[in-house]
């Protein structure tokens, strides 16, 4: 169940996003070119999504644990490092680039356009690449910083 | 191409709030695709295998959703780009490492981080929202570059 929940949710976000216009990476350019012909759609979508978002938040937030899962994996984290801050900035200067962010890549994944591919392989391979330089560089003064705070919590990830 | 289309934004933004709101409610998970892409891909999983099984039936059904629309007629996403592949390839590239790095992208933080409102979250798209804006301005108008 809790298997098949997850997927049925994933085909309403893709679902979503391809209603939305985020998967045609034209529309998203459109709207990040505010010194062109800009395109407000996706404020509307971001105000959309963070509205309906919020509500059910409100009401997962008076439950002590989910339909079938023992317990609400909030994000605990609230403090603004630099791996937040320079993390944002190269995601968004690859946004600018290609008008893709990893959502959309997967749901484009499934028309298997040359460009997409490898977008998506360069992608992963770049979540990947960061996953090795930082546990050496930046991550282990992160992670010892934290230690106390992130250890009991299964995810660190903010999304 | 500068084609302002709210009611689809609206109702397409508020499925992937149902999205995100439903994957909490019912699996206690924020619906960050890049926490869940990035989980997949950490080698250790002591103890993960169920968050392992949830991770790639959401990508599963990220994947589904273009390909359901299709059996009702809809075309398969092949979106047309302007860039050449070695940008493609040094965009994907900066877009994995930037939101592995940043805990996040555009669902993460942008979605239910401000639905959280999140501090961390809520500065994290104001800045690579930002960066993106300015390197479409470069990229297209060369301001500043």
């Amino acid at each position: 169940m809790p298997v098949l929940a997850s997927f049925v949710c994933g085909l309403i976000f893709g679902a979503g996003l391809l209603i939305s216009g985020m998967t045609d990476p034209q529309k998203v350019l459109g709207f990040l070119d505010l010194f062109g012909a800009w395109d407000a759609t996706l404020a509307f979508v971001m105000a959309g999504a963070v509205a309906v978002a919020a509500t059910g938040f409100a009401i997962a937030r008076r439950r002590t644990a989910p339909t079938f899962s023992a317990r609400f994996l909030w994000p605990d984290r609230n403090d603004i490092d630099a791996p937040l801050v320079g993390g944002a900035i190269l995601f968004g200067i690859g946004w600018g680039l290609a008008g893709i962010c990893p959502g959309p890549a997967l749901v484009n994944l499934a028309g298997l356009s040359l460009p997409i591919v490898v977008f998506v392989i360069a992608m992963l391979a770049g979540m990947i690449g960061q996953d090795l330089l930082g546990k050496t560089l930046w991550r282990r003064r992160t992670a010892a910083a934290h230690t106390i705070e992130t250890s009991p919590l299964p995810s660190r990830a903010d999304g | 191409m500068h084609d302002f289309t709210p009611v689809s934004g609206l109702l397409g933004g508020a499925l992937i709030g149902l999205a995100a709101a439903l994957l909490m409610l019912l699996t206690g998970r924020i619906a960050g695709v890049t926490g869940i892409v990035g989980g997949l891909l950490q080698p250790d999983t002591t103890d993960r295998s169920a968050d392992r099984s949830w991770s790639i039936a959401f990508i599963a059904g990220l994947i589904a959703a273009p390909l359901i629309a299709a059996l009702f007629g809809a075309p398969l996403p092949r979106p047309a780009m302007n860039a050449s592949l070695v940008v493609i390839a040094i965009a994907g590239l900066l877009v994995g490492f930037g939101t592995r790095m940043g805990n996040g992208c555009t669902s993460g933080h942008g979605v239910c981080g401000f639905a959280r409102l999140s501090g961390r979250s809520i500065v994290a798209t104001f800045i690579f929202m930002t960066a993106a804006i300015a390197t479409v301005a470069i990229v297209r108008h060369g301001i500043g570059g």
